[in-house]
Formats: structure tokens, C-alpha cells, sequence
């Protein structure tokens, strides 16, 4: 009996429930009612007369890459002083939230942010989904031949530009000179095969336990490494009409390869749940001979309150498979690039493109290049490069990495389903590197996931 | 004789020891971690003890001038925002939520089942689920990046939990004594507020703290509902000392520290509220 | 009229008043929101700003119960959930019952129980990532200084040890919360029964099992049902330690709504699946309310 009454009382709670939040919804939806028309009323009057009303734009970026926080602030005050109708508010936040605060900040309008920093891997996400203002025709022709045409591909899609280059990343290939000196070893590899002979030395001379360390865990960071390699093999990740193709031979290969490298104690198999940081840390701890990693870990390598290998550190062109080489491959890597572009939705277009166009000129770009590099191309030659050389002790070795490494990114594919479909690979690539499934059914399975995404 | 005596205990003290192993391991080791400096950090096998303790970690978060990366920078300021939101939480959590639930458990008007489970019930669903709804009501009323926005959300699991509590602690006060104060002509909130609640002083306390503690610890809300430092919350200030490139760990660890520090100071103050909460909730859940 | 309101409408009108400010946050923090993404369930929610929205029923909510990845990720949250809570309750219950009998510095054993509870979970989760580093962390340094392993060991990069070692930072965290719980109940015991049943003849085997452990039920369950209720929906330390890997090994049913929803786009799907979680939970703690809830004491 007792529990027929306990039935009853759950069956009525629902039921109040439900009548109770049908109240609520009309009372809740009133404040929206009444804050959409006051937003459309700044709008109107805050465009045209933008000197007369100071707004405030509202910009979402990471600190964790490229300008340190204090340097955008600072640029973003010069350039207030500049045009006194227009308050910049930058928002820093760490790079794993951005993607989740542009999609939770477009569900309102006006939206949360009014330009967002974007990773290379998005625009297409984004495109699709309608949150990116289209602005090829604000690109003037010193921007679209000035800046890296590389760059512009990073925003391009269908021939409309939807933002503006900010970043030029690219994963490099940087080695221990002390560690290969004292295996006798010397040159860096030109191919991963060569990775592998040279790994064997040093390991049997224990010089390191575990002589190269990857970002392979289930994050985007396993992605950008299997890209690397896949390209450096011959490989691709789609063919030309959009159909799967990681899973060919050449794809299995690399992924049979990473496997067999962890197996025999090459790849320090901790590398299936490193990040970037920790590859990092056994680079830097000298625990490893060889990393692959983005641009600053070599500054790190340099600072003697982080590192314990300082001044060991160099950069190689990233290796190729042996395959690759011969099929003409110099090197392949991975693009990281990210750039800024202006939600579709927001109320202060104008001010905020004044603002991007202030942020990614060639002045601001060069003054502000200690921490990254310009993304405009006359800095790389005569004058500018000799000033740009000098702007911190580890340019002169970073500036010419950067232009030997970075014409051969090879992007990530550019499909609106990328997030999904990369978990997919990234569960691939972790099944085969753990010995869950064979790299063959792991890939088959990854790519099935890919066919059935785009359909 | 003595012996029979002493080595029981002696046997029981000796379990204990594992345990307190188990409990004090992580802190301290998270605590060593805090004060090393970068190289010793990645020192293998580790110094337990570091060899050369530095503050740095600390003086960064303390004195942000020093602080060569925006992370550390900013904590103090997080921290802050987490005092404030967290207290401000408590503050009306119980305020309302012991007027609703003395009504709950003293007054019969009908729907006294029906809510009390009903306030249990919207404990179930993932927060995850509801932050999309939430976001576009904040933002429509312009809450975004502001403490309000995450005062008024930690309402949604903090509310509930402290109408829980103070209501089985509420129903543990002698009623007799409710009677004699309204046949002296009490009315029910004189009631409530002159004989309830200072006679429940242990429930308020423990249910202060337990609201605190909860606020203190969320997450995921402070992740997508702030991103400037007007309401950025030091959970969400932790999780960015993990970089998109690399992970400032002993940073990370000197703020852990600082972010643990309150809730274990104040946990380890009323611990004897926090057991006799504990109890309440035990005895009559 | 109103000087004619007899004592109990007064009453009445009272109660509604000490009551509505809670119900009116309640209702505008969690039901509106509860309502709306019930509703979103019900549809196919292209992501963006031209969103169509296309009804789709129970779709949804099918798509999920056919996909094999939300029974693994079901299987793995009941795993981690299951071994999480009873680790928690038998430990819990057995330092209660050690610190009941009163060892020597059983009142430090008491206080220091308070630490691990009040740590917040990101630290916990951020402490744990770092204790279980393959090449730096405190665990393999123990191991190996301890002669227990000649080699350090990718902890996390096995998906056999990678969910288990989620759950031991879980039962490090909240093992404490069961412990003083539990030891809060024993010491409200009253010792009569437990004598009489000793002159009795019953051993000490005996009278906990027979004596104590039922007196102790109610305790136990509100322990059990708080915890599963919070280990279920298990997010935050995933999203700290491990991030769902390796191989989606620690990915649990929380996440993998998290990721529907934000990575993904789907917010349909991510809908249907927290009221699939809801479902759940709401189903165990019907169990717990037929069990523990006594109309008599309201």
C-alpha cells in the first residue's frame, strides 16, 4: 500500500513540476522580450555614430599562446587612444574553453563575444553553422599580398575570407645536440626510419631510457602528430571527392609504425597520455633525445630556471618515412595556425574589424614579435628581418626554422564535422597505440565514423 | 595484564597508520610540489623534500607584479571572486532556504511532500545539460561575467542541498518548545527566528559550510559563464595553468594549495558542526 | 473578511510566503532549464544561428539506446560507480569503526579525515594527474624507491589501470565523507543492545553484523545514495586526469554528454542523452526513497 502512495507522490511531483515551469517560461521569456528591442535600439544608434557613444567590443582569446595578455592589453589601449569611440574588453581564457564559449556564447544575441580567436581546426564548424561574419570585402590588397598566403588559407573557404590571420604555428622536429653527440651520432634524422636507427644507438649506450616523446593523448594533440606522419608517408586523410582515405595502407603504416616504436621502448610509451606539456617536460628534464612540438618549447629549452638541457636544443626539418623521401617528400608537418574572426551576429562589425586590422598590422605584429612571429612576409627578408633577428636572443633560431618548417604544413581536413570526426581518429589512434584493435581495424573503424559523418 | 590492554590498541593504532598515509601522501606531496622550482620539479626519482624550496609559486599569485605569466597573475583575483561568490551563496542559501524549510517541516499546507522530494529530485540532472538554457537567460538579462550570474546559478544544486539539510535538522528541534512560544503569542516567523534558529545554530553552521564547500568546488559553470576577470573563479584558474602548450605544475600546485586552503581551514574550525550536520542528515535523510 | 481568517489559513499563508522565494529561484535555475532542454530532446538541433529545428519524437532518444558507445559509456560510469561507492562505503565504514575504538590518536585519524574532503575536485583532480605522471610523478617514485618496479609505468596510458586510478583519486576524495558520516552514526549508537547480546554469547563477528549494521542503515544508505547520486554524474575529475582517454576508457556518461553537446554540436542528442542520465539516477534514487523515506516523520 505504502508504496502505491510513494507512486502517487513522484506522479504528482512531475505533474507540479510541469505546471509550475509552464508558469515559469512565460515569466522568464519576458525579460527577453524586452532586452531584444533595447539591444536593437544601441545597435542602431551605436554604428553609425560610434564617436559619439563609446562601445565596447568584446574579444575572446587564449593567454596561454603567442602575445603574452599584458601585450594585448597594451595594444588594445594604444589603440583606444587612437579611437576614443571604441573600449576594447579582451577575455582571456584557456584554450580548452574557447571552442565551448563560442558555441554556448552564439546560442544568445547579441552574442557573448563580438570576435573570437579560432583555431585552424574550426572555421569550417563555424562557417557551416552560420557564426562567422563573411569579410572578404573589407580585405584590402596590401593585406591579401602582404600576409602569408598560407595564412590566408586558414580563413579561406569557397573563396569568401571569414577572418583574419593572427598566428602561424607549425609542430617542429627539435633534437638534444649534447644527447646525439655522445651517441655519436651526427646529423639529425632526415627520415623517421633514421629516427629509428639513431634511437637504438642511444638507447643502447642508456643514454635515455626513452629517446622520443609525443602529444599522443586523446586530445587534438595525437591528431596534429598522425598528421605529420601521415603526410610524411605519402598519405592523406581524403581523396579528392571528400571520401576517407587515412585508412589506406599508407595510413596504416604510420599507425603500425607509432605502435612499433612504443612496443620496442623508442616512443616513451607514456606519450598515449602526454600532452604537449609533458613532452615538454622530458625534453626539457633531457629524458629525451628527440620531440616533436610547437614553437615555444624551444625558447623553454633555453631558460635556465625550466630547463636542464640549455643551449642542447636545435631544430631538424621535420623527418619523412622513407617512402615519402622517395616519392619526393622533403618534410611534412602540421598546420597550428589560429586566427581571429568576427561573430556574425555581433552589433559593432565596424569597430571590431578597425580593432582586428589594428591588432594584425605589420607595426603592431613586429613590435609585439618576442613571443610570435609576424604573420607578414616582407619581415622575413632585408632590414625587417635583421630587426625582427633581433628582437629576442632565440629569434636567430627560430625566424629560420619557421620559414624551412613552415611550407610544409600539411592541414587537417577542412569539414564542418571535424570535432567529431577527429575524437573519432584520436580513438583510433589511442585503440591501436594500447593494443585494443589492430591499426587496420582501428582505422577502418575511424574512417567508417568519417563516412557516416558526412553523410 | 597491562599488556592484554595495550596491545589491541597498539594493533588498532598501527591500522591507522596506512590510512593516514593514504590521506596525507597527495597533500603533502602536492604541497612539496609547490615549493620547487622548475628543474628539481622534473627531478627522477623525485625529491621528496625539495632540495632548494623556492616561494616563487607563491610570491607570483601573491605579489602578481612578479609574475611572469598571466595564470598566476590573475589568481589572486580568482580567489577573491570565489570568497565572494561562494559567501554571498551561503549567505541567502540560508536565509531562504531555512524559511522554506521550516514551512517544509512545520507548517502542513498541502504541498510539504510534494516540494520536499521535488527539491531532491532536481539534484539529478547533470549540470551540463542545463547550461545552455541557463546561458541564454543570463545573457538576455545581461548576467554574463558578472559574480551575479554564478551566484544565481550555484543556486541550482546549492538551494536544494540546504533546504535538504536545515529541513532534517529543523525537524530534530523539540517541538514542545515551538508550542510554549506560541501560546506566549508568537507569531511563526518570531518563532522561527527567536526559538528555530538559535536553538539549530550546529544545522546552520554545518549547512554553511556544506554550501560553501559546494560553491567553493564548482566547476563548469564558472568555465563557460565567465571569462573575464570580474567573476573568473579559482577552479577555473586552476584548470588554466594547463596550457594549450605546456603546464605550469608547481604553479598549479601553489594555487591548489591556496585554493584548498579555506574550505580546510574552515572544514577543520567547525568540524564538530560538519559531524553533527553529518549525523541530522544521517538519521533522518 | 481577513480578521475572520482562522489560524491554520493564516498558517497556510505563511508557509506559502516562507516558501516561494526558494521555489521561485528553484524554478528559474533548474526547472526552466530542465524544461527547455526536455524539450530540445525531442529535436534535431542543427548547431548555428539559421538552426532548423526539425522534430524528430523520441529519435533521439533512440539513436542513443541503439548506439553501442552509449552502452560502454553507460557500462563504464556503472563501473566506475559501482567499484567507486563501495570502495568508499567499506572503507568508510571500516575507519569509522577503527576510530570508534579509540586507537591512539583517533582524534587526529578524526581531524585529519576533514582534508581530503575539503579539498575542491579540480585540485584533487590536478594533484592526482601529477601523482600519476609516467615520467615525474610521486607514484612511480614511490614504486621504484620502494623496490616495488624496476621501470616507471605510463599509468594512464593503459586502458586497463586508467579508469581504476580515476576512481582511487575519487575514493581519496570522498572516502573521508562516508568515514565521519558513518563515524557520526556509531557514536550515536547506543551501547546497551551490544552488551546484552554480548552476555548473550555473541561475538564480536556477531553483534556488528546482527547489531550494528542494521542500526546502522539508515546512515548507510543516505552515504550510498548521496555518493551514487554525485559519482554517476562523474565530470570534472574526468575532465582534469584524463580527458576521457586512453581509448575513451574513463569517458563516462557525463562526458560523453559533454561532448555531444559543446564538441559536437548536437545539443538534441546531448539533451536526450543528461534525461537518459537523469533516468537513471532518478530510477536508484526511487529505490532509495521506497526504501529510506518515512512519511510519519513529516
Amino acid at each position: 500500500m505504502h508504496s502505491h502512495s510513494r507512486f502517487l507522490d513522484l506522479y504528482v511531483i512531475l505533474t507540479v513540476i510541469l505546471v509550475a515551469a509552464g508558469c515559469q517560461t512565460t515569466a522568464t521569456s519576458a525579460p527577453n522580450a524586452t532586452a531584444a528591442p533595447a539591444t536593437a535600439v544601441s545597435n542602431a544608434t551605436a554604428a553609425p555614430t560610434a564617436a559619439v557613444a563609446p562601445v565596447t567590443i568584446h574579444i575572446l582569446t587564449q593567454d596561454q599562446a603567442g602575445m603574452k595578455p599584458a601585450e594585448i592589453d597594451q595594444i588594445a589601449r594604444d589603440f583606444e587612444a587612437l579611437n576614443p569611440g571604441i573600449k576594447v574588453s579582451m577575455e582571456y581564457v584557456g584554450y580548452d574553453a574557447i571552442h565551448d564559449k563560442i558555441v554556448t556564447a552564439m546560442a544568445a544575441n547579441p552574442p557573448g563575444y563580438d570576435a573570437s580567436m579560432i583555431d585552424v581546426i574550426w572555421p569550417d564548424e563555424f562557417i557551416k553553422a552560420g557564426y562567422l561574419l563573411d569579410v572578404t570585402n573589407r580585405i584590402t590588397p596590401e593585406m591579401k599580398t602582404g600576409i602569408f598566403p598560407a595564412s590566408w588559407n586558414g580563413v579561406t573557404r569557397g573563396g569568401k575570407v571569414y577572418g583574419m590571420p593572427w598566428l602561424m604555428d607549425v609542430k617542429y622536429f627539435m633534437y638534444n645536440k649534447d644527447i646525439l653527440a655522445k651517441a655519436g651520432i651526427a646529423n639529425p634524422p632526415a627520415t623517421w626510419e633514421e629516427l629509428v636507427t639513431q634511437a637504438k644507438t642511444i638507447k643502447d649506450k642508456s643514454l635515455v631510457e626513452f629517446p622520443i616523446n609525443w602529444s599522443w593523448n586523446q586530445k587534438e594533440g595525437v591528431v596534429c602528430d598522425f598528421t605529420a606522419l601521415l603526410f610524411g608517408n605519402g598519405g592523406a586523410f581524403l581523396d579528392a571527392s571528400g571520401k576517407p582515405i587515412f585508412n589506406n595502407d599508407k595510413g596504416v603504416q604510420v599507425l603500425t609504425w607509432m605502435k612499433q616504436t612504443i612496443d620496442e621502448g623508442i616512443s616513451n610509451p607514456s606519450a598515449v597520455s602526454s600532452d604537449e606539456g609533458a613532452v615538454e617536460a622530458s625534453f626539457l628534464a633531457g629524458k629525451a633525445a628527440f620531440a616533436v612540438n610547437w614553437m615555444n618549447q624551444y625558447a623553454d629549452s633555453n631558460n635556465p630556471a625550466s630547463s636542464q638541457i640549455v643551449g642542447n636544443a636545435a631544430f631538424a626539418p621535420m623527418p619523412v618515412f622513407a617512402a615519402g623521401a622517395a616519392a619526393g617528400i622533403k618534410s611534412a608537418s602540421v598546420d597550428g595556425s589560429s586566427s581571429f574572426a568576427i561573430m556574425a551576429t555581433s552589433p559593432y562589425k565596424d569597430q571590431v574589424w578597425k580593432f582586428l586590422v589594428y591588432l594584425t598590422s605589420n607595426e603592431i605584429q613586429m613590435k609585439f614579435s618576442a613571443e610570435m612571429l609576424p604573420i607578414w612576409q616582407n619581415d622575413f627578408s632585408g632590414a625587417l628581418l635583421t630587426e625582427l633577428e633581433g628582437k629576442t636572443p632565440t629569434n636567430p633560431v627560430t625566424v629560420p626554422a619557421f620559414l624551412a618548417q613552415f611550407p610544409y604544413a600539411n592541414e587537417r581536413p577542412t569539414v564542418p564535422y571535424y570535432n567529431e570526426g577527429s575524437a573519432a581518429l584520436q580513438l583510433a589512434i589511442q585503440e591501436a597505440l594500447t593494443g585494443v584493435k589492430s591499426p587496420k581495424d582501428a582505422l577502418d573503424a575511424a574512417a567508417a565514423k568519417w563516412v557516416e559523418l558526412a553523410g | 595484564m597491562r599488556w592484554r590492554k595495550i596491545l589491541p590498541k597498539l594493533l588498532l593504532t598501527l591500522c591507522t597508520l596506512p590510512i593516514l598515509f593514504f590521506i596525507f601522501f597527495p597533500v603533502l606531496w602536492l604541497f612539496s610540489t609547490s615549493l620547487s622550482n622548475q628543474v628539481e620539479l622534473y627531478a627522477v626519482p623525485p625529491h621528496w623534500i625539495p632540495q632548494h624550496p623556492v616561494l616563487r609559486n607563491y610570491l607570483e599569485i601573491i605579489n602578481p607584479a612578479l609574475a611572469t605569466t598571466a595564470v598566476p597573475r590573475t589568481f589572486a583575483v580568482a580567489l577573491w571572486n570565489s570568497f565572494k561568490i561562494s559567501s554571498i551563496v551561503t549567505i541567502v542559501c540560508l536565509v531562504i532556504g531555512s524559511m522554506a524549510a521550516y514551512a517544509l517541516v512545520r507548517i502542513s499546507f498541502g504541498f510539504n511532500q510534494v516540494i520536499r522530494v521535488g527539491v531532491m529530485a532536481v539534484r539529478m540532472v547533470p549540470e551540463v545539460s542545463l547550461i545552455i538554457p541557463l546561458y541564454v537567460i543570463a545573457s538576455s538579462l545581461q548576467l554574463i561575467n558578472k559574480p551575479i550570474v554564478l551566484i544565481i546559478t550555484y543556486m541550482s544544486f546549492a538551494l536544494p542541498y540546504a533546504i535538504w539539510l536545515l529541513a532534517a535538522y529543523f525537524q530534530s528541534v523539540p517541538i514542545e518548545l515551538e508550542e510554549a512560544a506560541r501560546l506566549d503569542g508568537c507569531s511563526r516567523i518570531g518563532i522561527l527566528f527567536r526559538i528555530v534558529m538559535p536553538i539549530s545554530v550546529p544545522g546552520l553552521v554545518s549547512t554553511a559550510m556544506f554550501v560553501f564547500l559546494l560553491s567553493w568546488d564548482e566547476f563548469f559553470y564558472a568555465l563557460i559563464f565567465t571569462s573575464t576577470l570580474a567573476a573568473k573563479t579559482a577552479p577555473v584558474a586552476i584548470a588554466e595553468f594547463i596550457g594549450r602548450y605546456n603546464i605550469n605544475i608547481n604553479g598549479m600546485m601553489a594555487g591548489g594549495v591556496l585554493v584548498a586552503i579555506p574550505p580546510v581551514l574552515l572544514a577543520l574550525v567547525f568540524q564538530r558542526y560538519i559531524v553533527s550536520g553529518m549525523t541530522v542528515g544521517a538519521v533522518k535523510g | 473578511m481577513k480578521l475572520r481568517l482562522n489560524l491554520r489559513q493564516k498558517d497556510i499563508g505563511i508557509a506559502w510566503l516562507l516558501v516561494i522565494p526558494s521555489l521561485l529561484v528553484i524554478l528559474g535555475v533548474t526547472l526552466w532549464p530542465i524544461i527547455y532542454t526536455f524539450f530540445l530532446s525531442f529535436y534535431n538541433v542543427q548547431a548555428g544561428l539559421n538552426a532548423v529545428r526539425t522534430f524528430v519524437g523520441l529519435d533521439n532518444y533512440l539513436t542513443m539506446i541503439k548506439d553501442q558507445v552509449f552502452w560502454e559509456t553507460i557500462g563504464r560510469t556503472a563501473y566506475f560507480t559501482g567499484v567507486s561507492v563501495s570502495l568508499e562505503i567499506v572503507l568508510g565504514l571500516a575507519v569509522a569503526q577503527l576510530i570508534t575504538s579509540k586507537p591512539w590518536g583517533w582524534q587526529f585519524l578524526r581531524f585529519a579525515l576533514i582534508i581530503p574532503w575539503a579539498v575542491p575536485t579540480i585540485v584533487n583532480g590536478a594533484m592526482w594527474r601529477w601523482i600519476y605522471s609516467s615520467d615525474f610523478g610521486a607514484l612511480n617514485g614511490l614504486l621504484y624507491q620502494l623496490g616495488l618496479i624496476r621501470h616507471y609505468i605510463p599509468w594512464l596510458s593503459n586502458p586497463n589501470y586508467a579508469m581504476n586510478l580515476v576512481i582511487v583519486a575519487d575514493v581519496w576524495h570522498m572516502m573521508p565523507f562516508v568515514a565521519l558520516v558513518m563515524q557520526a552514526a556509531l557514536a550515536g549508537l547506543s551501547p546497551e543492545l551490544e552488551e546484552a547480546a554480548a552476555v548473550d554469547g555473541a561475538n564480536a563477528w556477531q553483534r556488528f553484523w546482527l547489531i550494528r549494521l542494521p542500526l546502522l542503515r539508515p546512515a548507510l544508505l543516505v552515504a550510498l545514495v548521496a555518493r551514487t547520486v554525485d559519482a554517476f554524474r562523474v565530470f570534472d575529475i574526468v575532465y582534469i586526469i584524463t580527458a576521457g582517454g586512453p581509448a575513451f576508457r574513463t569517458a563516462t556518461i557525463t562526458y560523453l554528454t559533454y561532448l555531444t553537446t559543446f564538441a559536437y554540436g548536437k545539443q538534441g542528442l546531448g539533451a536526450a542523452l543528461s534525461f537518459l542520465i537523469s533516468a537513471f539516477i532518478l530510477v536508484m534514487a526511487f529505490i532509495y526513497i521506497r526504501i529510506l523515506y518515512r512519511p510519519e516523520e513529516i
